[in-house]
């Protein structure tokens, strides 16, 4: 038996490398000359250099858009919560009839595909000066999100035992109170777990922000997109870039990844 | 009831303008002639974009491709999906850190990924995979013009596999301990649990993965803006870049609005099913 879990050892391991690998070799690239990075055959070991991590700011402001991905996702997470936070509340605290129905119809909108919407959503911003703008996507990204923020902090407040609730009402019948000085520090870490579920996912959201920012709103994904140009094809600097794009964010995904199954599959896997 | 500052109303109401508003626009646009770089054409078009588009061969094209690239994403995510994380199921070592080491591509912008795979891995002359087919004799294989839609597919598997895994290792975990047990004392294979214990028992969680992915990728597009940009030809235009590509680069409103709307219909075939999934598993609650 021994033998057999060292068997199945080295095989899971074996594919988590290969799965790992394309990561693995972005950071070696990165850490590379650009003719070391287009060697052939390529090279393993190499004098690692922190030079392009330097000369993507230089060249292209790198800065500027970790600004607006830092700006974006943050601002339109707290759009989000702050307006989930209240109904996921009274939807686990004062369920109706019509509690289950509206939770379902929350979720139905989230399945709208964004390129049917594209074109409405485009022009009315183009109209409205919004194309390229911060307050833009955060708009957008905060709708996006709100079904997938609301449906998990529903499911943490629903954990919260009704009679906590119960004898505060004893205690005190100002529910506002109620809320702010017991429920409130009871879901603290439930609500900054589903804050960093819904900044990766605007982080990494990639069909509106190419299509609604050119270069003043743009975050990492469409400053990424750049180097698709032939011209842009350095490949240590593209490495560099891309591992800076996605390195925070990655660590915050470790960290959420059982949030982000509840968030992602709505409920539908426990 | 006092409270009304605490209530649903403030998220009802943004969700019921943010999901009726473009709708009504998208399926307005859709009936009129509207191109943004000929003012004079206008007015009322019927169902004449649709006809148009459906009688599009670039139309019937990209419907074939969004179907190929659904199927196979799903059909690679979902079966490599299961064996990993039946995989990682059996107590490795280092078991844990091995599980976020697997999980990591799930965190990579599309971007990002696109064009790594794209240079890095995938170049017919420097690119890693070119060594790698070098090593055993074989010639380099120039992966987007050979197998464009080849290559998305395994671009995306590659972002998307994380995902199965995690919801399978998370579906598992509801699996009791001692149905784990009572077959290992029966002396059941790993093949026959496999087949008659895991796969059953995850039934739903696999039906999950399914369906949304099959929402998420109807909207595959950084991918093949980054990479293809829908070529060469037609041969990697999905109904998304189908959309943008009317829309943005044609100026036909009209004809973009209507690939839209068949883009939502089908979302919504498949939201039927997803939705009532989901209100069941709250009536189990």
């Amino acid at each position: 038996m021994k033998s057999n879990r060292v068997l199945l050892s080295i095989l899971g391991w074996v594919i988590g490398f290969i799965i790992f690998f394309p990561i693995l070799w972005m950071v070696m690239a990165s850490l590379k000359t650009e003719i070391e990075a287009v060697a052939t055959p390529p090279s393993f070991f190499f004098i690692p250099t922190l030079e392009n991590y330097f000369v993507v700011q230089n060249r292209s402001d790198y800065l500027n858009y970790a600004w607006n991905s830092i700006v974006i996702s943050v601002f339109a997470t707290l759009l989000a919560i702050l307006i989930a936070v209240p109904a996921s509340y009274s939807f686990a605290f004062r369920p109706t009839k019509r509690t289950k129905f509206k939770l379902v119809w929350i979720l139905s909108t989230k399945m709208m595909p964004p390129v049917g919407v594209l074109i409405p959503m485009y022009l009315f911003y183009k109209n409205m000066g919004l194309l390229d703008t911060h307050l833009g996507l955060i708009l957008i990204y905060t709708l996006m999100n709100l079904p997938i923020v609301i449906w998990v902090l529903y499911t943490y407040f629903k954990d919260i035992p009704q009679e906590i609730l119960e004898a505060a009402q004893m205690e005190c019948d100002d529910l506002l109170k109620i809320f702010l000085y017991i429920l409130l520090p009871l879901s603290k870490s439930a609500i900054f777990s589903t804050s960093l579920l819904s900044i990766v996912l605007i982080w990494n959201e990639s069909f509106w922000s190419l299509n609604l920012t050119a270069f003043e709103a743009a975050p990492l994904t469409a400053f990424i997109s750049s180097y698709s140009s032939p011209e842009g094809l350095f490949w240590a600097k593209l490495s560099a870039a891309s591992t800076l794009a996605i390195l925070p964010i990655m660590f915050l995904g470790w960290v959420t990844q059982k949030q982000m199954v509840k968030g992602l599959t709505l409920g539908a896997v426990k | 009831m006092k409270l009304r500052v605490l209530s649903d109303y403030p998220a009802i109401v943004v969700l019921f303008i943010w999901m009726l508003g473009p709708l009504i626009a998208t399926i307005y646009y859709s009936l009129i002639r509207y191109n943004l770089l000929n003012p004079r054409i206008k007015g009322f078009a019927g169902i004449e974009n649709y006809e148009f588009l459906l009688t599009d061969f670039v139309f019937t094209d990209s419907i074939y491709n969004s179907i190929q690239l659904l199927g196979s994403i799903i059909g690679i995510t979902v079966v490599l999906g299961l064996l990993i994380s039946y995989l990682l199921d059996q107590d490795l070592y280092g078991g844990r850190l091995l599980q976020l080491v697997i999980i990591s591509p799930f965190f990579v912008m599309p971007t990002v990924s696109a064009l790594i795979w794209k240079n890095l891995l995938m170049h017919p002359v420097n690119g890693y995979f070119t060594y790698l087919l070098g090593l055993f004799g074989l010639p380099p294989i120039d992966w987007f013009a050979d197998i464009p839609l080849g290559s998305i597919i395994i671009i995306v598997s590659w972002n998307w596999l994380p995902f199965a895994v995690l919801v399978f290792i998370t579906a598992q975990q509801s699996m009791s301990l001692e149905i784990k047990e009572a077959s290992k004392m029966d002396g059941a294979g790993h093949l026959a649990f496999f087949f008659q214990i895991y796969l059953p028992h995850l039934g739903k969680a696999i039906g999950a993965v399914v369906m949304i992915q099959m929402i998420f990728h109807l909207n595959i597009f950084a991918e093949i803006f980054t990479t293809t940009t829908g070529g060469p030809g037609t041969q990697t235009t999905n109904l998304a870049f189908l959309v943008y590509r009317k829309a943005l680069l044609d100026f036909d409103i009209g004809g973009a609005s209507a690939g839209g709307i068949i883009s939502i219909v089908f979302a919504n075939i498949v939201a039927i099913f997803l939705l009532r999934m989901i209100a069941k598993n709250m009536n189990s609650d």
